[in-house]
């Protein structure tokens, strides 16, 4: 048995039936991590020691007869903005290089509770800013599929180590599509679920209107395991949604005939490469062919997004970014005569370019003489926006759309072009401005790059996307997949 | 020429409540340095805050209290500027939709009630407190960092530091009534900075206004606002201007000393705070707060008013803080004279416990013991100078008034020979006087019933004295 290929479900099937140990997975993708790493570089962290302790723990449970948790055995990357207590979190800048956090967020508690191996810290753009790893203090990750490539982001390393077998599934964060984007570069699936579904205490925040924690997965079914363990209300955060917790598992064997899709023509018409768009209409002719309504819809709003998202998010990013000051953790330079001076050398020093960039942007905008005309203005448009989604909701079940307008790209190809950069975004942001939920599926190769399909969902109904999602994955048999390393 | 004097206040208070705004973390004065501290009130990377409930009912206690409208929604902003003491780079505090709006504070001025208004009452969070070594390091407690606060912003409504004086006096007291905070200034739990400029009521012309910090007493704040109130004044009268800027009160040069030129005020990017999310605070709930509130001072005095039959200035006086009030009415329960008790607490004791700065919880003597003093001069036992010598040793001592009248012989002499024989022997000293009474100089009489007293070292019962000497030279 080769242990990395099982999917995240199989790992536990075999655990609990005493056919492999913890300890195997866990070395098993130890094995794999040490053979592909140098060259991908999808962990900024890797957390043997307590990993094997973990499984060792697993194991001796496994022996007692004691009932396992929902993850049982299954390695799991980290992005490196979620907090883990007394394992450094860097969030990708040298800002936080050697930060090791006192506290534990709420959903590697979850994990814990529920029996998963932290195999490590997954690399990511600095502070998730950017949309291809390309931007961390520890060096880019490559695409498993083409290590010429990036890997999307800014959750590149999750992606990643999940394509490449490292871990068996992988938690990100996504804010304006970073779960999605990458998910789709690196034909995995990603779900962002909706805004106050997944506890954040203990994500650092980027921009924490938008910012929610999601699922890296090989499939729909592995991804609905992990959201399942990782949902619900928690006190330590105010945005959390207190409400009845449902069995995504259970959801995905639904049938979906007679089910409403909308594709949004503005969406359609925006600017992307052509082969994402065969691709995506190859798709919208596989749900019909299963039994889906799909129709044109329009979200005239659209248009905006991407303006709006890059105003409200960079806004609250210079908000959120303030306290790294070098005063009670992290960097602090070294030479500084003054206050002002210490600030302002420490951030200097330890900020990379995207995070300057765009901490002046949102501090701009937030600014006396400028707010009423971009920040508080894209804040009304986002209530269109999502307002738009709605009407569109009141008829259809979900929403259908690329995931992103282009196929992976080269490594440093869109790196001196920021605006090219954020253009990779355009069809996830208007979901995090609106809070909804949003799945990525791989859709299709071209020339052996993957496609990724986006599947939006109403607020809190998870259950459908996945559902959506399953049934074409289920279908569906791609081809034209390719590990590289 | 005539000048006005317009002073307004923005007035920190820190809030009694259990734990801190945002973290479960115990909310007390000290402790050893960053240990009342946690992920959340350290601003670590990713913790979150999430509002205390009771921080929002201190503040609608508050308002309630000052006749402010209490908003049925609003939302917590965050303030961004850069301080090592600010843990978060932004301090959480409310913008343009405050907690509560309006409402006003009652003074007692000689010439009636004057009503100061309040701008508005927010809560927000504390920082920590900077340290300032004498090495020149700077070290950072972050105890007090979210620890709750309300701030309260009044109109420039006062024109006297007198004015300002007493309108601190009556905040306080009320804060402490309805138990939102204890307002020690020296704790740093009521801190209060001062705008004050002065106009020049013939010509319109106003100096800019100056903010003044750093007051650690109520005494030292209206020094420093008749200080600078005279500044004002003599720029005005040079036909100079002051600069708008920040002073702080140097409480050891008795002076004023300028901190930072204001030109123009600090752009703090406020944005609201997405972590806490919008709060909707419904109308019974702020019914049930108010039904919850001890009696207001006004009310109280109302009541002191009718129930005791005082006059409208001495029930105002004597509801200026709850720890009086209770005094008041506690010693009135023995004695059936409110009116005398009241004169007494304004006059004597409330002189001297304004004269020396004593709080009056911190009394020897309990309010039994000034009823009792009272009665003794009411039975006619001491007369009413030896009553106030026995409240001064009850000050010191806090001995009853029985104990101090008996111990120092006190006990007024009304045993009619024992006074005619000390009568008798003035008399026959004081000749001239007797003849100068007769001939219609009423004076003389007052200066032997003086000589009387003097003999007696006080204790001869005065009316008495003064009825024998007239039966007796006419």
């Amino acid at each position: 048995m080769d242990i990395v290929e099982l999917t995240a479900i199989e790992m536990k099937e075999n655990l609990e039936k005493k056919r492999i140990s913890a300890r195997d997975i866990v070395e098993a993708h130890i094995d794999r991590i040490e053979k592909v790493e140098e060259e991908l570089n999808a962990f900024i962290t890797i957390s043997k020691e307590e990993a094997l302790k973990s499984a060792d723990r697993i194991d001796q449970k496994v022996r007692n007869g004691e009932k396992l948790g929902p993850l049982a055995g299954i390695p799991i990357g980290i992005k490196d903005n979620i907090v883990t207590k007394d394992i450094r979190t860097t969030c990708g800048s040298k800002m936080l290089e050697n930060f090791v956090p006192p506290y534990e967020s709420t959903v590697v508690e979850k994990i814990r509770k529920g029996d998963g191996i932290i195999l490590g810290k997954t690399n990511m753009d600095e502070f998730a800013m950017g949309s291809s790893t390309e931007t961390s203090y520890f060096g880019p990750t490559k695409n498993p599929i083409d290590s010429q490539r990036v890997p999307g982001g800014s959750s590149g390393g999750s992606a990643a180590a999940v394509k490449a077998r490292e871990v068996a599934i992988a938690l990100g964060s996504d804010t304006g599509g970073s779960i999605r984007q990458p998910a789709s570069f690196c034909g995995v699936v990603g779900i962002k679920p909706t805004y106050g579904l997944v506890s954040r205490y203990g994500l650092v925040s980027l921009a924490n209107t938008l910012d929610q924690i999601g699922v890296l997965g090989r499939n729909v079914i592995d991804a609905a395991l992990m959201l399942k363990a990782i949902v619900g209300y928690d006190e330590k955060d105010s945005t959390s949604i207190d409400m009845e917790l449902i069995d995504y598992i259970e959801v995905l064997s639904e049938n979906i005939k007679g089910i409403k899709i909308g594709v949004p023509k503005e969406y359609m018409d925006l600017e992307m490469d052509k082969r994402v768009k065969e691709q995506v209409f190859k798709a919208i002719k596989t749900f019909e062919d299963i039994g889906a309504i799909v129709e044109d819809i329009s979200l005239p709003q659209m248009e905006y997004g991407l303006a709006t998202y890059y105003i409200v998010s960079t806004a609250e990013i210079s908000s959120n970014m303030a306290r790294f000051d070098g005063i009670r953790y992290g960097y602090r330079a070294e030479n500084y005569e003054t206050l002002d001076e210490l600030y302002m050398n420490t951030r200097s020093e330890a900020f990379g370019e995207e995070v300057k960039r765009r901490i002046m942007v949102g501090t701009y905008s937030l600014s006396r003489d400028y707010s009423e005309q971009y920040y508080k203005k894209a804040v009304k448009v986002r209530t269109l926006i999502k307002e738009d989604f709605d009407k569109a909701f009141e008829k259809y079940d979900v929403i259908l759309s690329p995931t992103s307008p282009n196929l992976p790209f080269k490594l440093g190809e869109k790196l001196d072009d920021p605006l090219a950069m954020y253009k990779t975004d355009l069809f996830t942001v208007p979901v995090n401005l609106a809070g909804i939920c949003s799945i990525s599926v791989p859709c299709g190769y071209v020339e052996g790059l993957p496609v990724g399909l986006q599947i939006i969902g109403n607020r809190f109904e998870e259950s459908k996307i996945l559902k959506v999602a399953r049934a074409f994955e289920k279908h569906v048999s791609l081809g034209g997949e390719n590990i590289g390393l | 020429m005539a000048y006005k004097t317009i002073i307004g206040l923005e007035i920190h208070v820190e809030l009694m409540t259990n734990t801190k705004i945002f973290c479960s973390c115990t909310n007390e004065f000290g402790g050893e340095a960053n240990t009342h501290c946690c992920p959340v009130c350290l601003g670590l990377p990713g913790a979150l805050p999430v509002l205390n409930k009771s921080v929002l009912e201190y503040g609608i206690k508050a308002g309630i209290a000052f006749n402010s409208k209490i908003a049925n929604r609003t939302k917590m902003d965050r303030k961004h500027y850069f301080y090592p003491d600010l843990v978060k780079g932004y301090q959480i505090s409310q913008d343009d939709i405050p907690l509560c709006s309006g409402g006003y504070v009652e003074i007692e001025l000689e010439e009636g009630t004057k009503k100061i208004g309040l701008t508005r009452i927010h809560i927000e969070e504390d920082t920590g407190k900077s340290i300032h070594t004498e090495e020149g390091d700077s070290l950072i407690d972050y105890n007090r960092a979210g620890v709750p606060l309300i701030e309260i912003v009044t109109e420039p409504d006062m024109n006297t530091p007198e004015e300002a004086r007493l309108f601190l006096e009556k905040l306080r007291s009320t804060l402490k009534y309805i138990e939102v905070s204890d307002c020690k200034m020296e704790e740093g739990s009521l801190r209060c900075d001062i705008n004050i400029n002065v106009v020049d009521t013939e010509t319109g012309e106003k100096t800019n206004i100056t903010e003044l910090k750093n007051l650690n007493s109520f005494s030292g704040a209206v020094k420093a606002m008749e200080y600078e109130e005279k500044r004002h004044i003599s720029l005005l009268e040079e036909g100079k201007n002051t600069q708008r800027e920040t002073r702080r009160w140097d409480e050891v040069k008795s002076e004023t000393i300028i901190m930072r030129e204001k030109g123009e005020v600090g752009d703090y990017r406020y944005a609201v705070d997405g972590d806490i999310l919008p709060i909707e605070i419904g109308d019974k709930w702020i019914e049930e707060i108010r039904d919850s509130l001890p009696e207001l001072p006004h009310a109280k005095k109302q009541r002191f008013i009718e129930e005791y039959d005082i006059p409208e200035y001495d029930a105002g006086v004597l509801t200026q803080s709850k720890e009086l009030a209770d005094f008041y009415e506690e010693t009135v329960k023995y004695t059936d004279d409110p009116k005398q008790v009241s004169n007494w607490i304004m006059g004597d004791v409330l002189r001297r416990i304004n004269d020396e700065e004593l709080q009056i919880e911190d009394l020897k003597f309990k309010p039994k013991d000034l009823a009792q003093l009272l009665e003794l001069i009411n039975q006619g036992k001491i007369s009413n100078n030896i009553g106030k010598k026995v409240l001064r040793t009850m000050f010191e001592t806090g001995d009853s008034p029985e104990k101090i009248v008996k111990d120092e012989g006190l006990i007024q002499i009304s045993d009619e020979g024992e006074l005619k024989k000390i009568i008798e022997k003035i008399l026959s000293e004081n000749e001239q006087s007797i003849i100068d009474y007769r001939n219609g100089k009423d004076r003389a009489l007052g200066y032997l019933v003086g000589q009387v007293m003097k003999t007696t070292r006080g204790k001869a019962n005065p009316q008495m004295v003064n009825q024998m000497i007239r039966d007796m030279i006419e």
